[in-house]
């Protein structure tokens, strides 16, 4: 079988700093995603439909669009339009937190709505105002629903983060990609930055579970 | 107290209230009884404006509450209500439960709204399951800590939607001892009910609904002895 690993040794330092760069970008857009996400939650859950309307058509082109064609969108379109030089990383981390927020709306949508009507309807009653109901009342109970949920969508992300080599950031499968060209062996390379991915949402998905059991416990 | 004029409540097409008038004076204890689907709930949520009334006047106090700019939030406070499900805060212990709205809404000192919840807890004998939370109680607890939740906002008005319909039936009476203890401090209540019993011997008037409509009202003994109307006979042979 034509496998041969040792070729690689040398350069696995190289590839091994592809982890923080990835680990960078997709935690920013994991917190570009939250905080957008959370508003446009917010939005799409009033009753104003001027506030309802532009949630549901963003989140209706972001989801409706491949994640790729996205980020190749906005790494050429903007320099075209706007005469700006963006960098990778902005690329990156715009096309991503802005996709996962569409995701990260509709994910605490559902876990608002899966509270029970009948806590909105104690809040208003006691004259509770939508703010402080909100927060302190229906937030913490939908965070239950809304945490497993958002653990699979953190998950994705840092999978599909893989994407970003297209446009030249230097992240784990970029390196191995250009490892593979400079020995003329491509399986090798890939194969190792399959394992890192794997060890990476292999931790994540047991945080996850450990969360959702936490969660659980506390019923 | 309250006056309502010609309340009317549609939902769509529908119409679950129809012209409905009436006066509940203070301290008067008001049972609503009636066939299921008749509206009696429907009405009641109308009083705090839990449902836009489509129709009508509601006066309380004087102070028209259907009125477009009337706010709604002041208009509640005076209000409290107990629901046939509690809707007790689950991620709230007992004592969080009945003084939050308190501090919340009523911009109370934390220690104060604390002293306060702790008064109707011991008014309602749960002083002791104080630190606990919701999902430790029974039906009948959770109804009790959910009366004094309301009481610890000092309304003027209480409504009971079906209160004890929820309970296991040995618990029921514990929450209506706890109701009878209120009406004999001289709240004005509102109790949409199915315990007839209570009915005849708690309130000071019964208000008869079918239909949407307001059929039948007038003082117990005269409404279960001799109802007028033939929708009242048939209900009260049926369920008596």
């Amino acid at each position: 079988m034509n496998l041969d690993f040792s070729q690689i040794v040398p350069s696995i330092p190289f590839i091994l700093k592809g982890i923080g760069a990835t680990l960078q970008f997709v935690s920013v857009s994991i917190i570009v995603g939250l905080v957008l996400g959370t508003i446009l939650a917010l939005m799409k859950i009033t009753n104003k439909k001027w506030l309802k309307w532009p949630a549901d058509i963003y989140t209706s082109i972001f989801r409706g669009t491949p994640l790729i064609l996205q980020l190749i969108i906005i790494h050429f379109g903007i320099p075209q339009l706007f005469e700006y030089d963006i960098p990778v990383f902005m690329s990156a981390v715009l096309a991503f937190g802005l996709n996962s927020a569409a995701y990260v709306s509709e994910i605490i949508r559902a876990g608002i709505m899966a509270v029970d009507k009948g806590q909105i309807e104690a809040a208003e009653a006691l004259g509770i105002g939508y703010r402080p109901m909100m927060f302190n009342i229906i937030l913490p109970q939908a965070w239950k629903n809304i945490l497993p949920a958002m653990m699979n969508e953190f998950i994705t992300l840092t999978k599909e983060s893989a994407l970003v080599s297209t446009i030249g950031y230097m992240d784990i499968m970029r390196r191995a990609e250009i490892v593979g060209a400079q020995i003329y062996r491509n399986l090798e390379p890939l194969l190792f930055a399959g394992l890192i991915y794997w060890v990476m949402i292999f931790i994540l998905t047991n945080i996850g579970s450990w969360v959702e059991r936490r969660m659980r416990q506390s019923d | 107290m309250i006056n309502i004029e010609n309340l009317t409540k549609k939902f769509g097409d529908n119409v679950v209230l129809s012209n409905i008038s009436t006066t509940i004076n203070k301290g008067e204890v008001v049972a609503i009884i009636g066939p299921s689907g008749s509206g009696k709930s429907t009405f009641l949520r109308c009083i705090n404006l839990l449902e836009q009334p489509s129709n009508g006047h509601i006066w309380i106090n004087g102070e028209e509450i259907t009125h477009p700019k009337a706010n709604k939030m002041e208009i509640r406070k005076a209000i409290g209500m107990v629901f046939q499900h509690f809707h007790l805060f689950p991620h709230l212990t007992v004592l969080e439960n009945v003084s939050y709205a308190p501090v919340k809404v009523k911009h109370l000192k934390k220690d104060f709204a604390e002293k306060i919840a702790k008064e109707y807890l011991t008014r309602v004998g749960l002083m002791d399951k104080m630190d606990a939370y919701p999902n430790r109680l029974s039906g009948g607890q959770k109804q009790r800590v959910a009366i004094a939740r309301a009481l610890a906002m000092d309304p003027e008005i209480m409504l009971f939607d079906e209160p004890t319909s929820a309970l296991d039936p040995e618990m029921v009476k514990e929450v209506l001892d706890v109701m009878k203890d209120l009406a004999q401090t001289g709240m004005t209540m509102v109790v949409v009910t199915h315990e007839m019993n209570f009915a005849k011997e708690v309130a000071d008037r019964i208000i008869f609904m079918d239909d949407g409509r307001l059929v039948e009202e007038g003082n117990p003994n005269n409404f279960f002895t001799t109802p007028q109307s033939n929708r009242a006979k048939e209900f009260l042979e049926k369920v008596l």
